[in-house]
């Protein structure tokens, strides 16, 4: 390693965090496997660091080894962890209790697990501030004033509530406030928006990194989702099994990654706006090696594209790459650094797309369709919307705002109030999924969000995949047999999967045996609830790949419902924007995103933390989602609106949809050519 | 680029066979080896006990009465002059008989009820659960015992009974396990197949609350133990002369066998019923913990 000359560095500062050599171990049924493996990594000083990886790279391992909270079965095998200097290994318990109270906080991915369930919030922040030696009364006021500066308009009643009793956008507020109390040198970030909706993650990053500037913390933050940590971080690491595989300054890892896997990563998610007809996204071919795997030479050598001899008889350093100075180091641990963006497609650029004909009859048309659960909750108000043959239709919007509820209910799985129709191929439908006719069952399908619950794990792959075929095809037999082998070839399973059970596939498998069941019958239609949420980057580029062959091989008509805009811009050609249970703008995918926006689509959009480090200002949304069970009067965003009118009329009328361009439908009160004034907020830097 | 794929197929990652692991465990487990141990000590007993018991057990030696754990009587001899320990290990055999069948049947039709509990919910669960709420408030041993007495004790009597009165205590067991898979999207899944309520109750759902079911099995039959030999000593279970643990304790009872002295006659048919119920209840407790592990 080169530092510069002596004399052009200040007085030798004691890092916040200096992890050197780091391995842990896990000890699984009577075998040692290392979990991490030579990890080293600096913060310094009110430094922000990120560290990603996906799951099984052993990020969330490492927040565990620095406050040593690994559980029972790991430890610490070899390298050190020093913070602020202190030796973590060394420490008694007293000295590990001190640490933990007073130099390091943590904040983890479920607000809402992290508190007591049992006592009042207030009681629980104080608790924080009286552990350093504070009084009562003290620590209570301390609590109310950390409230605020997390920005908790009205602490006071907050701290009188239960946890329950918060929203998750402000339980993480409330433990980021616990964090900070003892205004730790070292705040660790395990996941912490992970949960959130993207409109409340934006709330919460924004105010991490406000909190940045006044409080002397250096920062861990830890995600999988590239694009916040890019937003957030000076510096970022990338963990893949085990290993730190590439180092640097977080912009310029992103911009210019310098090892196969960051390129690998970054080229699985669709941006710059991205479309399905632009182009396959691309994968990493392969799985993560098991923990404790036994390669010698590179872990990354059996998926790399780029492996050459070298790779596999020995494992690469951290190379320093050429160019970078002191301060910003940057470090590859691979032998072809100086190649690695020019690493071949794992996938075909060309892609090709169902072809929509604008003469056909909708395959799905919904009218007037409203969902009221016992207590009058209204989760859908007078839902219009067409679909035709070949047609992606996304479905975006908070949690709370219908999406899921308008699924089960085009399925039959939920009955809508009287009085709305669901036609499909212009038939209505039975509102109950036990009524319809197995012609409409084979043609409306789902694929659940997570493949765990929705396969039965005491099946086999064989009769989850050959049971539709019976039930819908109406197969048996040697026609069954051939069906299933097809059905298997088509989302990429092999014939050795069939005797497995789910519990043996990985996730990504998992979802392909969900997909090869919704499809098992020839489905006109099929719903897609977050398919790949609950995946990994690299698993749900092959997954929307795969999910897009197949429309395009069947003219598969999709309901698309996602949280992730980018996802949902590169798979549908229609968007539907829910807010509360009901539509607030539908069009084509470009007119949605191109604008003139809906104010609630345009907060929606700039909301999304972009990879490439344009961040556009942000139009910020107050409060929080109005319960259903009592929506406001007039337009239902009224309360969070930024843009409402002055005029009283958003808070007393509802606004009808207003068409602008032909398609393209906004439920607002301020003119369309109004709207097409403000400038459009990117996604994902494009344009 | 065609090698690259190649070589991951190779490295599909197997959780590899989680399922026999399982009971590979519960093989490891001293407390489990224990209590199976003892158990197939008395099943074995059962099944063979009248080849290897030193004396018949009925065989009764008038010049021999009472006499104390000895050489030649083991367990001593009891007011007829009857081998204790021949009595012990022949007297296995028909609570080894009743208990499991009964505990069977109360498993089956406990698991039916359940399971058409927990998924029909609405009104036939509220009707069935007030119903079993109000059974369960009576002791097993006196609604057995109510019941034998108006039909006559016999072991199919017995089993029937036992198996009854289970029956809701299981059922109660499996339709909360039912309640937790209810809300699962592998069974709004099996439902937009089209599939039956008797399929999905019995191919879908059981087969993820078998485990539970597994353990409550367990826990029942240990109480079957005590509720046949409760019911042999109070003279409704197992009938004189029939060698029998329960109905053995009950006719040294009567013989004043304590105050005589004579507590040959009753602490070992009584050891014998408590190593069998501890027995049951060391693979409960393993079986249990391997299945939450």
């Amino acid at each position: 390693m080169t530092e510069g000359p002596a004399v052009e560095v200040p007085a030798v500062e004691v890092p916040a965090l200096e992890v050197s050599h780091l391995d842990v171990t896990y000890r699984v049924r009577e075998q040692d496997r290392l979990a991490l493996r030579d990890v080293s990594f600096t913060i310094g000083r009110g430094e922000s660091y990120g560290l990603v990886g996906e799951s099984g790279s052993g990020k969330s391992t490492v927040a565990l080894a620095l406050v040593r909270y690994l559980p029972r079965n790991g430890r610490t095998s070899a390298g050190t962890i020093s913070i602020r200097g202190q030796d973590v290994s060394a420490l008694g318990s007293a000295g590990l209790r001190d640490l933990r109270a007073h130099t390091v906080s943590m904040v983890y991915q479920e607000p809402t697990k992290a508190l007591n369930p049992a006592l009042r919030v207030g009681r629980q922040v104080a608790e924080a501030f009286s552990i350093g030696g504070m009084g009562r009364d003290a620590a209570t006021s301390a609590a109310e004033d950390m409230l605020r500066k997390v920005q908790i308009s009205d602490p006071g009643r907050v701290m009188r509530r239960y946890p329950h009793e918060l929203s998750g956008g402000m339980a993480q507020r409330v433990i980021i406030a616990m964090a900070l109390a003892p205004n730790p040198s070292l705040l660790i970030l395990d996941e912490p928006t992970t949960a959130l909706d993207a409109t409340v993650e934006a709330e919460v990053l924004d105010l991490i990194a406000g909190l940045r500037s006044s409080f002397d913390t250096s920062i861990l933050f830890i995600s999988h989702n590239l694009a916040v940590v890019a937003k957030m971080c000076d510096r970022v690491g990338v963990l893949y099994a085990g290993e730190m595989v590439e180092e640097g300054p977080a912009a310029q890892v992103f911009a210019e990654p310098r090892h196969p896997y960051t390129v690998g990563l970054l080229r699985c998610i669709p941006r710059r706006g991205q479309r399905k007809d632009q182009g396959r996204l691309d994968t990493i071919p392969g799985y993560l090696p098991s923990p404790g795997h036994s390669l010698s030479g590179c872990v990354f050598a059996p998926r790399c594209a780029l492996v050459i001899d070298e790779c596999k008889a020995a494992e690469p350093p951290l190379f320093i790459l050429e160019g970078s100075t002191a301060d910003s180091l940057r470090k590859s641990r691979c032998y072809r650094h100086e190649e690695a963006s020019s690493l071949p497609r794992a996938e075909p650029i060309v892609a090709e797309v169902a072809t929509i004909d604008a003469k056909d009859e909708p395959v799905l048309v919904v009218e007037g369709l409203s969902k009221t659960f016992a207590g009058g909750v209204r989760a859908l108000t007078g839902v219009d919307l067409s679909v035709r043959r070949g047609e992606t239709l996304g479905l975006v919007g908070e949690s709370g705002s219908g999406k899921t509820t308008l699924a089960r209910v085009l399925l039959g799985l939920t009955t809508a109030d009287a009085g709305g129709v669901v036609a499909l191929n212009g038939a209505p439908l039975a509102p109950d999924v036990r009524r319809r006719p197995r012609s409409v069952l084979r043609s409306l399908q789902i694929v659940f969000q997570n493949p765990d619950t929705a396969l039965n794990r005491r099946h086999s792959v064989r009769s989850l995949i050959g049971r539709p075929l019976t039930r819908l095809a109406g197969l048996s037999g040697e026609a069954k047999r051939e069906r299933l082998a097809e059905l298997l070839a088509s989302v990429r399973l092999e014939e050795r999967h069939l005797s497995l059970r789910p519990a043996q596939l990985s996730g990504g498998l998992k979802q392909r045996v969900a997909i090869a069941r919704a499809f098992g019958g020839g489905p006109a239609m099929v719903v897609c609830d977050e398919p790949t949420s609950a995946l990994d980057v690299s698993v749900q580029a092959a997954i929307l790949n795969l999910l897009a062959d197949l429309q395009a091989a069947e003219r598969t008509t999709y309901v698309f419902i996602s949280h992730d805009l980018g996802l949902v811009r590169y798979l549908s050609d229609r968007i539907v924007v829910l807010y509360l249970g009901r539509v607030m703008e539908i069009g084509s995918a470009e007119a949605v995103f191109a604008g003139p926006h809906h104010p609630y689509t345009e907060a929606l959009l700039s909301a999304v933390p972009a990879i490439d480090g344009m961040h556009p200002e942000r139009i910020k949304l107050t409060g929080e989602i109005p319960s259903a069970a009592s929506p406001p009067s007039g337009c239902v965003f009224h309360t969070r609106c930024p843009r409402r009118l002055s005029t009283g009329m958003c808070e007393s009328t509802e606004p009808p949809l207003l068409e602008g361009e032909p398609g393209h439908q906004i439920r607002c009160h301020i003119p369309i050519d109004d709207l097409r004034k403000i400038p459009a907020p990117s996604l994902g830097g494009s344009q | 680029m065609s090698d690259v794929t190649a070589e991951v197929t190779v490295s599909v990652p197997l959780a590899a066979s989680a399922v026999p692991g399982r009971w590979r465990l519960l093989l490891r487990r001293p407390t489990f080896l224990a209590g199976a141990a003892i158990v197939l000590f008395w099943v074995v007993c059962a099944v063979f006990g009248s080849h290897f018991a030193p004396d018949s057990p009925l065989a009764q030696q008038l010049l021999l009465t009472n006499t104390a754990p000895s050489g030649a009587h083991w367990f001593g001899t009891d007011s007829l002059g009857r081998d204790v320990l021949s009595r012990v290990i022949v007297g296995s055999r028909d609570i080894l008989v009743i208990t499991p069948l009964a505990t069977l049947l109360g498993t089956v039709l406990g698991t039916a009820l359940g399971l058409a509990m927990g998924y029909f919910g609405g009104a036939f669960d509220l009707i069935v659960s007030r119903f079993v709420e109000a059974l369960l408030a009576l002791p097993a041993v006196i609604l057995a015992f109510l019941f034998i007495v108006a039909l006559g004790p016999s072991t199919t009597t017995l089993i029937i009974v036992i198996g009854l009165i289970f029956t809701p205590l299981i059922a109660r067991t499996v339709r909360s396990s039912v309640l937790t898979e209810r809300h699962l999207d592998y069974l709004a899944s099996a439902r937009l197949l089209g599939e039956k309520p008797l399929r999905i109750m019995f191919v879908e759902i059981l087969p993820n609350v078998l485990p539970s079911i597994l353990v409550e099995f367990t826990v029942r039959l240990g109480y079957a133990i005590f509720t046949v030999a409760s019911l042999s000593f109070l003279g409704f279970g197992v009938q004189p002369p029939t060698p029998d643990w329960g109905a053995d304790i009950a006719y040294g009872n009567q013989n004043a066998a304590l105050q005589s002295g004579y507590w040959w006659q009753m602490l070992f048919p009584a050891l014998a019923i408590a190593s069998l119920v501890i027995a049951i209840n060391l693979i409960t407790d393993s079986i249990e913990q391997v299945l939450s592990s």
